[in-house]
This record gives structure tokens, sequence and C-alpha cells, in this order.
């Protein structure tokens, strides 16, 4: 027979108040098993620990069950207690008294009581039956992969480079910078976002530790945390990488022009050119869709005028094949798409862009060299209106949640429009003003008040043209009165959308999108940059909208994890995993189909299915699943569970 | 493409004049009270605590966002202006250092040169009492002020006899003025205000 015991928590009030842990103690040490019964005031307090490792060793206990709060708070506390006195971990167990039982009937004294008996007895029932586990240890592969080359890829490459980590960057893009290379200037500070930007794309591109690949994109994931394995696709280019000296001559001689989407269509380029000027890396890229080589083969242009022969018309894609022990993904954003947003006259209006649009404009090297000019007539407007909260916060037709980013880029973009045009007159329509982070709400009261800002407080019920204006209606609460302005151009603050594509490349990660699309957390409080998929990490606007400086901060932290991860050369993994019964399993596979990590797998030799331990999480869906239960959980088998159900029926 | 919106229902602002008002009545009131009137974010501290706003037509916070908005001849007009006494409460108060006391007094002045009549009756006369109460002794002496009110106006504030028998009973209304040592200076303070 074992000899088990009970330790029973008050939780100051929190459980005592109202549980009578006193009785609860007493009739559970009736138990034949049970050696040891006890209660104490706060059991995680470390004379609480001492009262659990003096048993142990005085009682020689052979299993331990801890009634208090939930397992999520102090199972490990415990098993680690345990531990100390050579007792196997995996024999401790939690009883949650708290969360499921005193908090939850707090005006039921009594029926409370009489079921934290019945908690506990359960409890007793599984670590009866609990096998002595030990933790599973995996060799971890200690290269990591950032997927995005925008600043929150470009911050995790180089620290996790810095801490002597190699680096394999990816990026969809011809260059690095993601979007905040097409910004003008930040907030608060009004720094060029692109002298930034510049200086550390520079650093990557010439780091030893980091191995970039634009143009590129991930095409497959195998394994499990500390073992990734990577099909990397890297896509034709089409110039000659190494022969390359980024001159330019191509991109000059080249007689195609389309619109460009870097310019958000106020731009043109060209059939073979850069992303932007100065990118990094500074070499161009043809795109085979608009090259006329490659529509009809009737021009060699850039072949013709290369002086280096780095034309490879010839290039094909290449797979490239690696390995990882935890990948970064900080994949960003999209602005909302503007052919949903016709009652905003986007798209349909030329006069009417978009934030990013308006970034260009007052970039020097955008299409308008930094002039604010509207794209009709190419005239200085006088009446600018900036419209927030385009597409966000509208639960019903677009997004619910607020895009963070909007409220200070439309003050920033109004204070540099007013400074550029002394006599025009900026008028702002808002819900609210979110200014939340440091020196933000000074940047803003102080532009305001500078620049004689007109912020309007409603949305706007329609824009439309008219006689070469756009007419925009709409109120103001403030003053409870309708308005009109007809003003020569409009800036709406679209809402932020996770990047194309993501949705795609998070089931390949068998990562978590919420239902809008962004990369979900472990826990928003608690792990906030990690992916509930273990060695996937989450960084940037891929994960929720946020400000650069906010997306630099999880970057880092991002960085600083992975470095904690890859600090050992084993991983110790949780044994609570599935395992088959090799004499019951039929080789039916219903188990490998369902498991959502890729754990299970048909043994072709022995015709059963078998469980990688490294990759299973303990879900309990091939158990659930199996016809046979050939399949069983550690430490909660199926004889377990109805000992569990006895107690409650 | 044009909407049918029926105009006469809705009375729409049209910003884009009213855009250049809007600045110039906001300069002009800035100009004169010498608050910074652009940096009010309508948190209405002001209102919440003022002791006049449940009577007012127009409430503090308003008339700021009015000023904003240019609406002069609206604000100008309003009884809101002559209702404030200058409590100082608002001005106290405001988490932007806007003193709407201040504020309002400018509005006042500027109602008088453009000579836009006070929509309260007899306001004139209240405020004319008061300041020559304190021209005579450098501080208010309520008996004498309300008795040259009542002669002036003829209105025998009978709603408010009550609580004044009440004050008066607890000896918050002296019957003899007291004054002020330096009435010499306020004397001088005067002249130099109403020379123009």
């Amino acid at each position: 027979m074992k000899r088990l015991g009970v330790f029973i928590c008050h939780c100051g009030v929190n459980i005592a108040g109202t549980v009578d842990v006193k009785s609860v103690a007493e009739k559970i040490g009736k138990i034949e098993d049970v050696a040891h019964s006890t209660d104490y005031i706060y059991m995680c307090s470390e004379p609480g620990q001492q009262i659990v490792r003096e048993a142990i060793r005085d009682q020689g206990l052979d299993g331990v069950v801890v009634a208090c709060c939930s397992p999520s708070m102090h199972e490990n506390t415990f098993r680690k207690a345990v531990k100390s006195q050579g007792m196997n971990p995996y024999l401790c167990e939690i009883a949650n008294i708290r969360e499921q039982c005193s908090w939850v009937h707090q005006k039921e004294k009594e029926e409370a009581t009489r079921k934290a008996e019945e908690i506990i007895q359960a409890t007793l029932e599984k670590v009866r039956r609990n096998e002595q586990l030990e933790a599973i240890a995996v060799a971890i592969n200690r290269r990591v992969l950032v997927i995005g080359g925008g600043i929150a890829g470009i911050t995790a490459s180089l620290d996790l480079a810095e801490g002597g980590y190699e680096v394999i960057l990816l990026e969809r893009e011809a260059a690095l910078g993601g979007h905040m290379a097409q910004l003008s200037r930040t907030f608060p500070d009004l720094d060029p976002a692109f002298n930034g930007l510049l200086s550390k794309t520079l650093e990557v591109e010439g780091h030893p530790k980091i191995q970039l690949y634009c143009y590129s994109e991930l095409e497959e994931v195998k394994g499990y945390v500390g073992n990734f394995e990577l099909v990397i696709r890297k896509k034709a280019t089409s110039v000659a990488g190494e022969k390359c000296t980024g001159c330019g001559v191509c991109i000059e001689n080249c007689p195609v022009e389309y619109v460009s989407e870097f310019e958000r269509g106020m731009g043109m380029r060209k059939a073979i050119d850069l992303l932007y000027p100065s990118s990094v890396p500074n070499k161009p890229v043809i795109d085979r869709e608009h090259c006329r080589h490659f529509i009809d083969g009737t021009c060699h242009r850039c072949e013709e005028v290369c002086p280096e022969k780095a034309i490879h018309f010839e290039q094909e894609d290449e797979r490239i094949l690696d390995k990882v022990g935890a990948i970064v993904v900080a994949t960003g954003y999209d602005l909302y798409p503007k052919e949903q947003l016709g009652e905003y006259g986007y798209g349909e209006i030329p006069d009417v862009i978009d934030g990013l649009a308006f970034e260009r404009m007052l970039s020097p090297d955008g299409p308008t060299k930094g002039k604010i000019l509207r794209p009709s007539d190419r005239k200085v407007p006088k009446e600018m209106v900036f419209i927030q909260c385009v597409a966000s916060r509208d639960p019903d037709r677009y997004m619910p949640y607020c895009s963070r980013i909007c409220c200070m880029y439309t003050a920033k973009h109004a204070k540099i429009y007013k400074e550029q045009v002394p006599d025009g007159q900026p008028y702002i329509f808002y819900m609210d003003i979110r200014s939340d982070c440091k020196g933000y709400e000074e940047f803003l009261q102080k532009t305001i008040e500078e620049k004689g800002l007109l912020y309007l407080r409603g949305r706007v019920s329609r824009v439309f043209q008219d006689d070469g204006r756009v007419r925009i209606l709409g109120v103001d609460t403030l003053t409870g009165k309708m308005v009109e302005v007809a003003a020569d151009m409009v800036v709406l603050a679209t809402a932020i959308v996770p990047s194309h594509g993501v949705k795609d490349l998070a089931a390949k990660l068998r990562a978590t999108v919420d239902r809008h699309g962004f990369l979900t957390e472990a826990h928003i409080k608690l792990y906030p940059v990690e992916s509930s998929t273990k060695g996937i990490y989450l960084a940037g606007c891929g994960q929720s909208p946020k400000d650069i400086s906010d997306t630099v901060s999880q970057a880092s932290a991002t960085a600083s994890k992975i470095q904690a991860l890859l600090s050992t050369d084993k991983l110790l993994q949780d044994p609570l995993i599935a395992f088959v019964d090799e004499g019951i399993c039929s080789g039916c596979g219903i188990c490998v189909e369902i498991c959502p990590y890729e754990a299970r797998e048909m043994d072709p030799r022995h015709g059963i299915s078998i469980v990688h331990s490294a990759l299973c999480q303990g879900c309990g869906a091939c158990i659930a699943s199996c016809p046979n239960n050939a399949c069983e959980l550690r430490n909660t088998s199926a004889n377990q569970v109805f000992r569990i159900l006895d107690t409650f029926v | 493409m044009r909407i049918a919106i029926k105009r006469e229902e809705i009375k729409l602002e049209t910003l884009t004049s009213v855009g250049k008002v809007a600045s110039s009545f906001l300069e002009e009131a800035k100009k004169k009270s010498g608050e910074n009137l652009g940096l009010c974010y309508q948190c209405l501290k002001c209102t919440a605590g003022c002791p006049t706003a449940p009577y007012m037509d127009i409430r503090p916070n308003n008339i700021i966002r009015m000023i904003q908005m240019g609406m002069k001849k609206e604000v100008l007009g309003s009884s809101a202006i002559w209702f404030c006494v200058y409590c100082q409460t608002c001005g106290t108060r405001c988490p932007n250092e806007i003193h709407i006391g201040v504020l309002m007094d400018a509005l006042r002045e500027m109602a008088m040169e453009e000579g836009i009549p006070a929509k309260e009756k007899n306001i004139h006369l209240f405020h004319e009492a008061f300041i020559q109460s304190v021209r005579r002794g450098g501080r208010a002496h309520e008996v004498t002020m309300l008795m040259e009110y009542i002669l002036k106006s003829k209105d025998l504030m009978k709603d408010s006899l009550l609580p004044g028998v009440k004050l008066f009973l607890k000896g918050k209304f002296p019957l003899l003025p007291s004054f002020i040592k330096g009435r010499g200076e306020i004397k001088k303070i005067f002249e130099k205000c109403t020379k123009k």
C-alpha cells in the first residue's frame, strides 16, 4: 500500500473562508493509505513548502496531493519541492479547491466543504496510479529563422546575431525595410524614418552571423521546437547577385514602366528596378510579369547594357534546405484594401488617399519629392481633411479593433502639412484620440496648440466629388452641429490588417491566428511574444497593430526569449504525452490524421502508429479518436479517469 | 456623384468659409483674453464644477468649442457669458490652465464692443452695481450694491428675499460698508482702466 500525503492550503481566507479546511484535513486523514494530512495558511510559502518536504522525509511518503489553487499557479512549485526530497515530481498532483471550489461557492459553505473533499479524493485516485516519469530531453539546433525583414525582423535578427546566434532572415520583397521604408518621419520625434532604418539594414547586410534571403519565402516547415527543418524558396531575380554592382544602368535603360505598389499607386517603376532607391540589398530585380523579355521575348535592353553581364534571364527559383531551433514570425501588416472603402470615395476619387500614400508624398524620395500635391492636378491643397478610424472600431462592417497608430500619425501628418502649407487649414474627423505612449500626448497637445488644428468629433457620413473638390459631410458632436467641408484632398487613416498570406504561413508553422488573421500569443499578459506552438515567437504587427517603438521592444523581447531557450544543449519537455499499446494498435491511422502537431506517424515496418515524443503536446485528440483504446496519455490513463469519475458520481 | 440631401432640414455649416472665420474669432478671443483656447480637449472639468452652469444656455466647455468653430454670433449673444460670476472654479481646476472666467470677461467686452445686447434683462445693471461698489470701497458691499441695483432696475428680487434675510441674520450682510486701506490705489486702477 502506498503512503500518501495531503496538504491543504487556506490561501489566507480565499479557501479557508469558504471551505472548512480543518474538517477536510481530518476526514481525508482517515483514509487508509493517507499517511499524512494537514493544513496550513499558505502552502506555497517557504514554511509551507518546508511542511511538505519534512512530511516526505519523516513519513516516507510516495505520493503527494496539494489542495490549493490552480495547477497553472503552483504545480511547478510543489513538484520542485518533492523532487528535492528524492521523490519523482510526477507523483505530486494539485487538487484545485480554489478556482474550482471556494471561489465559485462562496455562499454554500457546507457544500463547498463536501466538494473540496471529493476533489481531493479524486486527485488521490489519480496519484495512486501515477507512474514515475522523466522529462524528455531533446537535442537542440542553435540557429534561428526570422520571417519578415521589416523593423521587427531586423531588430530581432540583429539582437540574436549580436548574442552570437546564427540567424536566417527571410524577406518576401526584393529588399529589407518593410513598411518603415515607406515612411517619411516618425512620431513623436519627427526623425526621418529612412535614415534610422538604413543604418539598421546596412548592419544586417554586413553581419557575419546573419544569412539574408530577400525575394524569398518559406515553403515548408517540419519538426518542432529545437529542431525545425525548413524549405526556403528563393525566387529568381534574373540578376546574378554576386556580379551586380548596383550601378543602375539597367534601370535607366529599361523601357517598361508600370504603377508602383511601393509608391501606393502614385509613382512608376521599371520592369527591372530596386524596391526603392538605396535599398538593401542594392540590387535590382526583374519583375517577370511586366518584363517584355518574359512576356513576348522582344526586349533584351538590360542584358545589353549591363557592364557586368549580370542579367541572367534563365535564372530559376532555388530551393534551400536548412535547420533551425526557433522561429520569429515578424510578418507585419497591410492597410485595409481600398476596394472595400467605397463609402469614403476611396479608389473612385483621385484626391482621396490613404495614410501610407501620404507618407510617400511626404518622403523626399517619394513620387512628389516630399511636396504635398494633390494627385488629380498636382495643386497644393489649401483645405485638407484627415479621417481617423476608417475601417477600425467598426465591428459590424469592418474591423472591431483599434489600429493604434492612426491617431498619432494623423496628428503628425497635419503638423507636417501645416508646416509646408502655413495658410492651409487641416480638419481632422475623429472618434477619440488615443495617445498612450511616452511623449505622445505632449506631442499631440503641442501640435494642436501650435498648428491650430481643428479636430471635429464624429465619423463622416459621406465623401463625394463636387466641382473639383471633395465634399465631406459629418457632424461635430461637441457643438452638436452638422458640418460640411469642401476639401482639396482627403487622407484616410485606414485600418491595419495582417499582411497577406499570413494564414497560410501560420498553417505551415502550426501557429494559430485569430479571426482577423493576427497571430495569437500563448497568453496575452504573461506570454505575449510566444506563440502557443513551442519554438515560434511573435514580433510586430503580425501579432497586433502597434507602432515602431512597441514593435522594436517586442522584437527584442523575442530575441531575448530565444537566447534563453537556446542557451542549453538539451531541451527538457514534459513527459505527459501519448503512448501506444503496441499489442492493441491495429494501424488504422486515424490518430495520424487527427493529430494537430504532426506527432503521430505510421511505422511501416510494424504496421502500427507511433508517437514522436518531442512533438506531442499531450492534447489527447488521438486518445479520444482511437477506436481500439490503444492510445493512452501518461498519468491520465482511462483507468485513472474512470476512478476519478467514480468519486464524483 | 451628387447626393440628394434636403439642406433646409438639416442646417449645414460649410466649414470651408467658416474655417477662416473660425480661426479669426479664435485668434481674437485668444488675444483679448490671453487664454490659450486651442488647448481645450473637452474634459468638461469646468462645466462639472461651475455653480452657474445649470442656468446657462451654453455650458462653459461648449463656449470654448464654439469659439474654436468660429461661432461668434452664438457665443457673444449667449446668456452664458453674462451668467458667469467669475468664481474661478473652472480656471483653478482646468488641466490646461484656461481661465474661463477671464475669457468670459473678454467675451462680455467683445459683445459690448460689437453692440450685441445681453440676453439677460438688467444683467448690465447688476455688473455695473458690483463694479461701482468695488470702486467706492475697494471691496463689494452687498447691501449698498443691491440697493443701487434695485433702484436702477426696479427689480425687487423677490425670489432672493428669503435667502437674503437668512444671510443677514447670520451676519453675512453688514449694514455699514467697510473700506480697504488702499482706496487711493483702487481709484488709480479705475482711472487707468476707464481711460481709453
